[in-house]
C-alpha cells in the first residue's frame, strides 16, 4: 500500500516528460469530445441530477437493494456469494474456478477485480488470469499497472505498444505505425482464447435490483465474449453498483458514455439475467464485495465517493491529474475520485495524504455525471486527517495555534503587520519551506490600510464625499 | 460462505444508521413517449445518419429491395456463407448460403462462417445504436458476436426516438430474463492515444439495412 504518499510519488512521476506528454495530449482530447457530445444533449443536467438522486436513493435503501438483487438472480438461475474483503472474495472466485479444473480464466476489464488483487491470487493458486481488454493487455504484458480507469494504458503511446506487442504476442512481426495492427494482433493473440477457455470473470457496471440483470459497458467486443462464450461465468460486484429499478439505466446509459469516451453510445453494452437456457453461459455466479465500501458509506459527507460509475471524466478535466498521470495516486482509482475513495476504502491513515492532491479547483464536480461534490469532500476528509492523525503539537498545529493569538487581538495585529515587513524575504521562505516551496508570498505594501486610515487628515461625516 | 452475507447486511445497515434519510428521484429529464413514439421519418433519418457516425454502413429500402441489397452487400464483402437466427424470416440472398442457428452452431463452427445476418428487437435514433433480445430474428447472442461481419435488418417502425423510449420497450424482455444486446457500431478500441479504431474482438464490419415499414416488429 501507500507508502511514500502523493507528494513524492507525484516528484518522481512528473520527471518522466514522455508519460507527460501522453497523459497530457490523451486528457485535452478527451475533454473536447466529451464537452461536444455533453453539449448536444439537451436536458444534460437534469439527467445528472437524476443520476445523482438515482444512486443517493440505491444508498440510502442498499440492504433491500441488495437483498432484491440476490433474490432476481437467483430466481433467474444465478448464485450469488457474498464476500467482506478481498481474501473471502478471492477465495470464493478461486474456488469456483479450481471447481471446474480451470488452468486458465478469461478477463474482462474490472476494476474491483485490480483493486482486490484478484489475479495474483489466482495464480498462486495456478490459474492464469488473461486480460482480455486491450489496454489491460498491454499493462499485463508490460508488467505495468494501471494509469488511468477508463484506458488504464494512456500513459504509453503507440510507439511504445508497437513496440511492447512485437517482442511479445506479435513475435517479431513488424506491425508498422497504423493503430488498427496492433489491434489486430490483439485479436489473433486471444481469439484462440475466447473460443476455448471455460471460465471467464468480470466486473459489472450496474447491477439492477428487480431484475437481476447485470450490465457490462464496453467497446471493443471482449466483454460480449467472456460473458457469451464460456461455459461458467463469475461476475465480481462492489455492493455499491446495485441500481434500485430497470428504469435507472435510461439515465446512467446516457450519461456513462457521453462522460466517458465522448460517445454517443459505447459500442456494445451486455445485460444479462441469470442463466438463459442456449445462450450463454450455463452457470453463472455473482459475489458481492464489501472490502471497504461499508465504510465508506458510514461516513455521511464522503459515502457520495460510492455514487461513481468509473467515467473518469474528472481525471481528464483535473489540472493534478493531467500533469502527473495515474500511478502518482498509488492505487487503481487515480485522479480526483481516488483522492476520496481511496483513503475512504483503505482508511485515511493508510493513504493520508491523498485528499491533498487537489487544487480545489472545481472542475471535477462540473463534470461528474452524478454529481459527485468532490472539493467538499476532499476538504472533509483534510478536515478528518488533521483531527484525527495529525498531532496537536505538530509544528503546523502550533503555528495556526500562535496566528490564532496573534489575529485575535488588535494590538499584536498592528505590531505582527509591521514585523512581516521587516521579516518578509529569505528568513521566512527559510522557516517555511514546506509551505513557500509551492506559494509566492504576498508584497507586503510600504503603507497598510490601517496604517493610511490613522494617518489620513480628519473628516466631518457627510461632508465633500463622493456621491453615489 | 452464507456468515459473509449476514455480516455484509449487517455493515451496511449499521453504516446508514437506524432511519436513513430517502432521496426522490428528480426525473425532470425527456423520458418514454416524450419525443413520440417513433418510426416517423425524422427519427428513421436520425438513425441513419448516426449510425453512419459510427463508420458503420447503411442503406434505406423499400421492403422489396432488401434481397437485392443483401446481395449486393455480400458480394462486396466476400461473404459466402453467412449464419442465420433458428427463427429468421425467409430472407433470401442469392449466391450465398444461409446457414440456420439450428441445432446452435457451435463458436467454431460460427468462427468459421464469413458473417451473420439478423434483424433486432428495436433500434435507438438518438444513439444509433441497435439492440437485440436474444430471441426470434435478434438470435442467439453467440451469433451475432462470433463471425467478423454483421448485416443487421432494422425496420423503420422499429427505430424509437431516445435512450429512455429503447430502456421502457425492453423491460418486459428483461423481466423475462432475455439476454439484451446494445450495438452501436463497430467493434472498437480507444486504448491507444485515444484514437477510436475500429475493429479489435467483435464485427469489424456492421452493415444496417433500415426497412420502410408501416407495422413494428415489437409486440
Amino acid at each position: 500500500m501507500s507508502k511514500t504518499g502523493f507528494p513524492a510519488a507525484a516528484r518522481e512521476e512528473l520527471a518522466d516528460t514522455q508519460m507527460r506528454r501522453n497523459v497530457g495530449k490523451a486528457t485535452s482530447t478527451i475533454r473536447a469530445r466529451r464537452a461536444a457530445r455533453v453539449a448536444e444533449v439537451p436536458d444534460w443536467e437534469a439527467l445528472r441530477d437524476a443520476g445523482a438522486g438515482i444512486k443517493a436513493r440505491a444508498m440510502a435503501t442498499m440492504p433491500e437493494q441488495l437483498e432484491m438483487l440476490e433474490a432476481s438472480v437467483t430466481r433467474a438461475g444465478g448464485q450469488v456469494h457474498w464476500a467482506r474483503d478481498a481474501a473471502e472474495c478471492n477465495a470464493i472466485v478461486g474456488g469456483i474456478a479450481a471447481g471446474h479444473g480451470a488452468t486458465e480464466v478469461i478477463k474482462v476489464k474490472s476494476l474491483a477485480t485490480d483493486e482486490i488483487g484478484l489475479n495474483d491470487a489466482l495464480a498462486a493458486q495456478g490459474i492464469e488470469a488473461i486480460e482480455t481488454d486491450l489496454a489491460e493487455l498491454i499493462n499485463q504484458l508490460g508488467h505495468d499497472t494501471s494509469s488511468h480507469i477508463l484506458v488504464p494504458a494512456i500513459h504509453r503511446n503507440r510507439a511504445e505498444i508497437k513496440l511492447l506487442f512485437e517482442h511479445t504476442i506479435a513475435r517479431g512481426e513488424d506491425l508498422g505505425w497504423d493503430i488498427t495492427a496492433i489491434a489486430e494482433a490483439a485479436r489473433r493473440h486471444l481469439r484462440e482464447k475466447f473460443l476455448s477457455v471455460p471460465v471467464a470473470i468480470s466486473g459489472a457496471n450496474f447491477g439492477v435490483a428487480d431484475s437481476g440483470t447485470i450490465c457490462v459497458v464496453e467497446s471493443e467486443g471482449n466483454g460480449r465474449m467472456c460473458v457469451t462464450l464460456p461455459r461458467v461465468l463469475i461476475t465480481v460486484m462492489g455492493i455499491e453498483k446495485v441500481l434500485p429499478e430497470w428504469r435507472d439505466l435510461e439515465v446512467c446509459l446516457q450519461l456513462l458514455p457521453r462522460s466517458a469516451t465522448g460517445e454517443r453510445m459505447n459500442p456494445y453494452t451486455s445485460l444479462w439475467t441469470g442463466v438463459h437456457a442456449e445462450d450463454g453461459p450455463q452457470e453463472f455466479h455473482l459475489v458481492l464485495l464489501d472490502n471497504g465500501r461499508t465504510d465508506v458509506l458510514a461516513d455521511e459527507v464522503g459515502r457520495q465517493a460510492l455514487h461513481c460509475i468509473r467515467c473518469s471524466a474528472c481525471l481528464n478535466s483535473c489540472p493534478v491529474y493531467s500533469r502527473v498521470g495515474g500511478h502518482a495516486y498509488e492505487s487503481v482509482y487515480p485522479g480526483p475520485i481516488g483522492a476520496i475513495l481511496t483513503p475512504q476504502l483503505r482508511g485515511l491513515e493508510n493513504a493520508p495524504t491523498l485528499p491533498w492532491a487537489s487544487s480545489l479547483c472545481g472542475a471535477c464536480y462540473e463534470v461528474c455525471p452524478v454529481k459527485i461534490d468532490i472539493p467538499s469532500v476532499l476538504l472533509h476528509l483534510r478536515a478528518r486527517v488533521v483531527r484525527e492523525y495529525k498531532s496537536g503539537r505538530s509544528a503546523e498545529a502550533l503555528g495556526m495555534e500562535a496566528v490564532g493569538r496573534v489575529f485575535g487581538s488588535q494590538a499584536f495585529y498592528e505590531r505582527a503587520q509591521k514585523l512581516a515587513r521587516l521579516g518578509r524575504g529569505p528568513f521566512v521562505t527559510a522557516a517555511l519551506p514546506g509551505w513557500s516551496a509551492m506559494r509566492g508570498l504576498p508584497e507586503i505594501p510600504q503603507q497598510n490600510f490601517r496604517e493610511w486610515w490613522h494617518a489620513r487628515p480628519s473628516r466631518s461625516v457627510g461632508g465633500d464625499g463622493p456621491t453615489p | 460462505m452464507s456468515g459473509g452475507r449476514e455480516a455484509v447486511l449487517a455493515r451496511v445497515r449499521a453504516a446508514l444508521g437506524p432511519a436513513p434519510d430517502i432521496p426522490e428521484i428528480p426525473r425532470a429529464y425527456r423520458q418514454a413517449g416524450a419525443l413520440g413514439a417513433g418510426g416517423d421519418s425524422v427519427t428513421v433519418d436520425l438513425f441513419c445518419a448516426r449510425v453512419a457516425d459510427y463508420r458503420a454502413t447503411v442503406r434505406r429500402v423499400r421492403g422489396a429491395e432488401l434481397p437485392g441489397a443483401l446481395t449486393a452487400a455480400c458480394e462486396q464483402r466476400e461473404a459466402r456463407r453467412v449464419a442465420v437466427p433458428a427463427q429468421a424470416p425467409p430472407w433470401t440472398v442469392e449466391g450465398v448460403e444461409l446457414v440456420r442457428d439450428e441445432p446452435p452452431l457451435s463458436p467454431r463452427q460460427l468462427d468459421e462462417l464469413d458473417g451473420v445476418l439478423s434483424g433486432c428487437a428495436l433500434a435507438i435514433a438518438e444513439t444509433g445504436t441497435i439492440v437485440l433480445d436474444g430471441a426470434g430474428v435478434s438470435g442467439r447472442r453467440a451469433l451475432t458476436l462470433v463471425p467478423d461481419y454483421h448485416l443487421c435488418v432494422v425496420r423503420s417502425a422499429d427505430i424509437v426516438p431516445s435512450v429512455p423510449d429503447g430502456v421502457a420497450a425492453l423491460a418486459r424482455g428483461a423481466a423475462e430474463g432475455r439476454p439484451i444486446t446494445f450495438i452501436s457500431g463497430p467493434s472498437a478500441t480507444v486504448d491507444i492515444e485515444l484514437v477510436r479504431v475500429e475493429g479489435v474482438h467483435g464485427p469489424r464490419t456492421l452493415d444496417v439495412f433500415v426497412v420502410e415499414s408501416r407495422t413494428s416488429g415489437r409486440e
